[in-house]
């Protein structure tokens, strides 16, 4: 005992050792690693989850988004010979071989759909092209040149076979290219697609405005509600809180519906002003199918998602902390600015944050209330998910959209600080 | 510094009554004088009125009917903010999110002051505390005792005539409890301010206050200087509350000329002084401090009544010892005798006889 | 015991199919589906005793694609548009239905020459004709009634709010008609950049009253709730509303645009045999006009148009209500699949830009 102490107490240069001298870190960690592998267990089954159902799926949409082998896999030997010769090289015999037999080959797989569709992405009309000369593609005898000439003359245009230049390889950054409103001409060159077009750079500009209008909406709706659950007894409050959380457990489509059904030109709300007289039934405010029910429909639908982590941020705020500020000499507007809205910024962060990338996300409430002009990019994405099942282009929004998100993410982590952030 | 200033009203409460539900009174008809410079405790069990009292004084409650006036202005209608009032919280309510120093320049902020003005404040108010070296530190990074000394120098710091102090030390350990007692009296003193002090520790109410009001049920039970209140409790409620103290329920057999004779329920007569029982009869409990009760018969007036006490038991306490005596049925009855040279250390069995002198023991009213 | 285990496998697969042989047919709900498991499921099973599980889904070839990419096929029957079905096919995500499998009509013609042309295709059996149509509130127009698709674009006439389905196809070849295109020339028009631009110049000349539909009950509602006064719908739905709600909606069959719903059977169909046997069962000439008892759409076997009867009511003769009834064919467009494959990303991508913008 009286030597153990003295070996403690005595200054050891070098490494500290356990009593049977082994190092004192070693025998730590070693100590330590069986609690960790057995931590590590209890969480491998969410990993697991996480991983399968997260990230790979994402993995895989951000691959489509700049990986479409359409073309390239069931039309190999015209890939080849795309590789094998320079851009702008006139298509020879031996390229029209390569086409016919491809054609032929595909036609007989029955993957000549999947080849037209996707040349067709790049060069509206062509789809048809493809499944038609694929289907007589069996007679061509050389020379395939005059062949497939024969079988249709639009297979001697020049744009048609760049085009098909750019997607025989796998790899393109065509979708990504068309989900900014660019496409590449027939040299390769950025170019901006045409004015009648362009629509997705103005819909994610549509989108991030909506979002961060919808989001200030909540606050300044929810910020009060919260402050009030937050200082009731705490028995009124939870049936407050009730009330709510009760979108929450309404579907979506009965939300939503229910919105049409007061914003609507004969709906209730209407109905209420020209009986009221305030407005004429001639003068009948459109309040839905357009960007006013987009935002009323979404505002209300991601209220809740303000009012719960900015409740959780003010529930444990003691009165005291006002009431000391106004004992020392701050009127109440004073107070509330200086001392209890600095207190609810993690809250009001972390409800931002939800609400604008929920926001950002929505489809279904703007598809259904928002007319031509509440459409925001996340009903594109849906589009081509589908409808038009161009799911590259689909992935290639999507993954703008997510960049945005993750960018907005950074910056708040700059701005705030990503650890001031209380989600409840 | 004893209260000789308590007459001409810098805080007066006049029949302020205050309600919360329409239905009861949580403060019955208070009447409160406290002088300039004077350390006012309230002191009470929880739901006694007095926090409500200190409330409405700072101005977060509203009187439901009454007047309260701080140095002859009635104050029923201002603000808490435009009262200059300091006040020092429970749990100190220092701001989280600002330094310690930037706490302690709020309030001369919304004054309006200079800078260097506040930093001169700022600087005494955190000396004044002994906290000098702190002002970048945030709130918590303190231990209790700092940040209470913060809480303090922050309700001082814009130079308030009257500092509310809500329970201040509630949440310290009893050492460090003890030391801020005398250091807020310390500063009490030398600042020469005037302190409303709530708290339901009554060794602190003792230690610190020139007077000390002692709620319950929403009235003041007695106003009185900390000596008065423990040797001459005006009912029992007080009596029991403050210190500790034996009661003997009995009758009164003779009373006169301020002494009386009590009957114990047992039949044993005891002598005691009249408080507030006036006649033969009258059901009365008898309060005795255990310090005053004496065994030793050369230590009592010739008269005494003596009765009849058996030893429970006996604790060696070191500066006291602490015995159990069973006295008229009762097992609960409690003498303390300082440890003095020669002091007997009594045996459990032992039997002995007891008494005190008359003014020792005070006829009350039955609880 | 690697065999054993096989044996046993197999054994069990065996015993499992035979107890309980079912197949799973996805169709596209409400009023459309109800009508199929009266005509097609009930029989079938009554007949074979394979089972029938109706699944449903907002339109199923994108349910069918993800599965067959996916190599997790569930269903093996299922019901898609005539454009859905030729592109599935073509990208070889179908199986293919051998038409001499199909039984042939009543008096002995065979089936490929008694369905509807177009109708038969290599993975494809059409079921039903449906139509887009123009319907009105007839409340909203007390005087003077809407009598062709140019009334519907003619909002100073015939004022009030238009809806219409918020896609490309129909909305366009409508506009045309509605700008007097005779039908059988509208898709040569709509092949020019000109006559894109006409049909674009012909809906934004009501663009400010136009609402924009995404689910064939909405238009419906849109009527009923009086948000508007016209709109293009299924007839099916304008149908079921105007008989067994008896709103006053009335069609209006100038310029209407009508298709064909066909059965496919998924690459990698569970039960490919009895999904055959169920598709001949349910396109025969009886079960075809029976599915008109509940649903105003068309078959597509000429055989079962003249047994087609009394609406579920008991009262209403179904054929002036068919899209294919003659009265009802004078100015009809049969949509083009061939042009919608080749321009459906382009013309879908402009008419979402001009809508956003």
């Amino acid at each position: 005992m009286a030597d153990a102490t003295t070996d403690l107490a005595a200054p050891t240069p070098g490494r500290l050792t356990t009593a049977d001298g082994r190092p004192l870190k070693a025998a730590l960690g070693r100590a330590q690693s069986r609690a960790r592998r057995r931590a590590f267990l209890l969480v491998l089954p969410l990993l697991l989850f996480i991983v399968i159902t997260f990230i790979v799926p994402i993995g895989q949409m951000l691959h489509r988004s700049i990986h479409n082998d359409g073309f390239s896999r069931n039309m190999p030997q015209l890939s080849q010979w795309f590789a094998d010769t320079e851009p702008g090289t006139e298509p020879d015999e031996v390229a029209y071989a390569a086409l016919a037999a491809d054609l032929k080959g595909a036609a007989e797989a029955k993957t000549i759909g999947i080849v037209g569709t996707r040349v067709n992405y790049e060069m509206p009309g062509t789809r048809s092209l493809f499944t038609s000369t694929g289907r007589k593609a069996r007679g061509f005898e050389p020379p395939y040149r005059e062949a497939v000439l024969e079988a249709d003359p639009k297979w001697g245009n020049p744009s048609l076979w760049g085009t098909m230049r750019q997607v025989s390889r796998a790899y393109s950054p065509n979708f990504f290219l068309a989900s900014v409103d660019l496409a590449r001409d027939n040299e390769g060159n950025i170019v901006r697609a045409p004015q009648e077009r362009r629509v997705y750079v103005m819909l994610f500009q549509r989108t991030f405005l909506i979002a961060g209008l919808i989001t200030v909406l909540c606050l300044l709706l929810g910020f009060p509600i919260a402050h009030l659950l937050a200082t009731l007894p705490l028995r009124t409050s939870n049936l407050l809180m009730i009330l709510v959380l009760l979108p929450f457990w309404t579907s979506l489509l009965v939300r939503t519906t229910s919105w049409i059904v007061l914003l609507q030109g004969q709906g209730v709300v209407n109905n209420s002003l020209v009986a009221t007289g305030l407005i004429s039934d001639a003068n009948r405010i459109q309040m839905i199918y357009n960007q006013t029910g987009t935002i009323i429909a979404m505002t209300h639908i991601l209220l809740p998602f303000m009012i719960l982590p900015l409740y959780s941020v003010m529930r444990p705020i003691p009165p005291s902390y006002v009431r000391a500020a106004r004992s020392l000499g701050a009127s109440s507007w004073t107070a509330f600015r200086r001392i209890y809205l600095p207190q609810t910024l993690p809250g009001i962060g972390a409800g931002a944050l939800l609400v604008f990338i929920l926001g950002v996300g929505y489809y279904i409430t703007p598809a259904l209330v928002g007319g031509a002009s509440g459409q925001l990019i996340s009903n594109l994405i849906a589009f081509h998910m589908q409808d038009s099942l161009n799911w590259s282009l689909a992935a290639a929004l999507a993954a703008v959209l997510l960049a945005a998100v993750l960018i907005l993410y950074w910056l708040y982590d700059r701005l705030v600080g990503i650890d001031n952030l209380k989600l409840g | 510094m004893v209260a000789s200033t308590q007459d001409d009203g810098f805080v007066v409460f006049e029949h302020v009554q205050k309600s919360y539900d329409g239905e009861t009174l949580v403060v019955k008809d208070l009447n409160l004088t406290i002088g300039q410079g004077e350390f006012l405790t309230m002191l009470g069990p929880s739901g006694s009125g007095k926090t409500t009292c200190l409330m409405m004084l700072a101005g977060f409650e509203t009187a439901t009917h009454g007047d309260i006036r701080l140095d002859g202005r009635p104050i029923n209608t201002v603000p808490p903010h435009k009262r200059g009032i300091g006040m020092v919280f429970q749990n100190y309510a220092l701001f989280p999110h600002m330094t310690v120093g930037e706490n302690l320049s709020f309030p001369l902020e919304v004054r309006g002051m200079s800078r260097s003005d506040r930093e001169r404040k700022i600087k005494r108010a955190l000396d004044m505390v002994q906290m000098g070296a702190f002002a970048n530190r945030r709130p918590a990074q303190l231990s209790g005792g700092q940040q209470q000394r913060i809480a303090l120098a922050r309700a001082l710091v814009f130079d308030p005539q009257l500092v509310l102090m809500d329970e201040p030390l509630g949440a310290l350990d009893k050492q460090l409890r003890e030391h801020m007692q005398f250091e807020i009296k310390h500063l009490h003193e030398s600042l020469g301010i005037t302190v409303v002090y709530v708290t339901h520790d009554q060794g602190e109410a003792l230690t610190m206050s020139d007077r000390i009001a002692v709620f319950n049920d929403g009235r003041i039970q007695q106003l009185a200087p900390p000596d008065e209140l423990y040797e001459r409790p005006r009912n029992s409620f007080v009596a029991s509350f403050i210190g500790e103290n034996n009661r003997l329920p009995g009758v009164i057999e003779e009373i006169a000329e301020g002494r009386a004779l009590v009957r114990l329920d047992t039949g044993e007569l005891i002598d005691a002084t009249p408080v507030n029982v006036s006649h033969k009869g009258q059901k009365t409990l008898v309060s005795i401090r255990p310090e005053r009760v004496e065994y030793k018969p050369e230590m009592l007036p010739p008269n005494a009544h003596l009765i009849e006490a058996e030893v429970m038991e006996f604790i060696y306490m070191g500066d006291i010892f602490r015995t159990r005596l069973r006295v008229a049925g009762s097992e609960e009855f409690v003498i303390k005798s300082r440890n003095t040279l020669g002091q007997r250390m009594l045996q459990p069995g032992e039997r002995i006889r007891i008494g005190w002198a008359p003014q020792d023991a005070r006829a009350l009213d039955p609880l | 015991m690697k065999k054993a285990l096989i044996l046993s496998t197999a054994l069990t697969a065996v015993a499992f199919s035979a107890a309980a042989e079912q197949i799973t047919v996805m169709s596209w709900g409400g009023a459309y589906t109800t009508s199929q498991v009266e005509a097609f499921h009930k029989p079938f099973t009554a007949e074979t005793g394979i089972g029938v599980v109706s699944v449903d889904a907002d339109n199923p070839a994108t349910p069918l694609k993800a599965m067959v990419e996916a190599n997790n096929v569930s269903v093996d029957v299922v019901d898609v548009n005539t454009s859905d079905a030729v592109r599935l096919c073509d990208e070889g995500q179908l199986e293919e239905i051998d038409p001499a499998m199909l039984p042939p009509a009543p008096d002995g013609t065979p089936a490929t020459e008694d369905f509807l042309p177009g109708a038969l295709s290599e993975c494809a059996v059409g079921n039903i004709v449906y139509s887009m149509i123009v319907a009105y509130d007839e409340s909203k127009f007390p005087d003077e009634k809407p009598q062709t698709i140019a009334d519907f674009f003619d909002t100073s006439k015939f004022p009030g709010k238009r809806a219409m389905w918020k896609s490309a196809k129909t909305t366009l070849e409508m506009a045309l008609m509605g700008d007097g295109v005779p039908a059988a020339e509208v898709y040569d028009v709509l092949d020019t950049q000109e006559g894109v631009e006409r049909a674009f110049a012909k809906l934004a000349s009501i663009k400010g009253d136009l609402i924009w539909w995404e689910a064939g009950a909405q238009p419906v509602q849109l009527l009923a709730d009086g948000e508007v006064a016209m709109t293009t719908a299924y007839n099916g739905r304008i149908f079921a509303a105007a008989v067994s709600e008896n709103k006053p909606f009335v069609p209006i069959w100038d310029g209407q645009v009508y298709e064909y719903d066909l059965f496919v059977i998924p690459k990698g169909a569970p039960n490919l045999e009895a999904a055959k046997k169920f598709v001949a069962f349910a396109t025969g000439t009886q079960p075809l006009a029976d599915q008109a008892k509940w649903i105003s759409y068309g078959p597509a076997r000429k055989s079962s148009a003249p047994l087609v009867g009394l609406y579920q009511d008991g009262q209403t003769e179904m054929a002036p209500h068919m899209p294919t009834a003659e009265a009802n064919l004078t100015n009809a467009l049969p949509s083009s699949y061939e042009f919608w494959v080749d321009h459906d990303t382009e013309l879908e991508e402009r008419f979402n830009a001009w809508l956003a913008n």
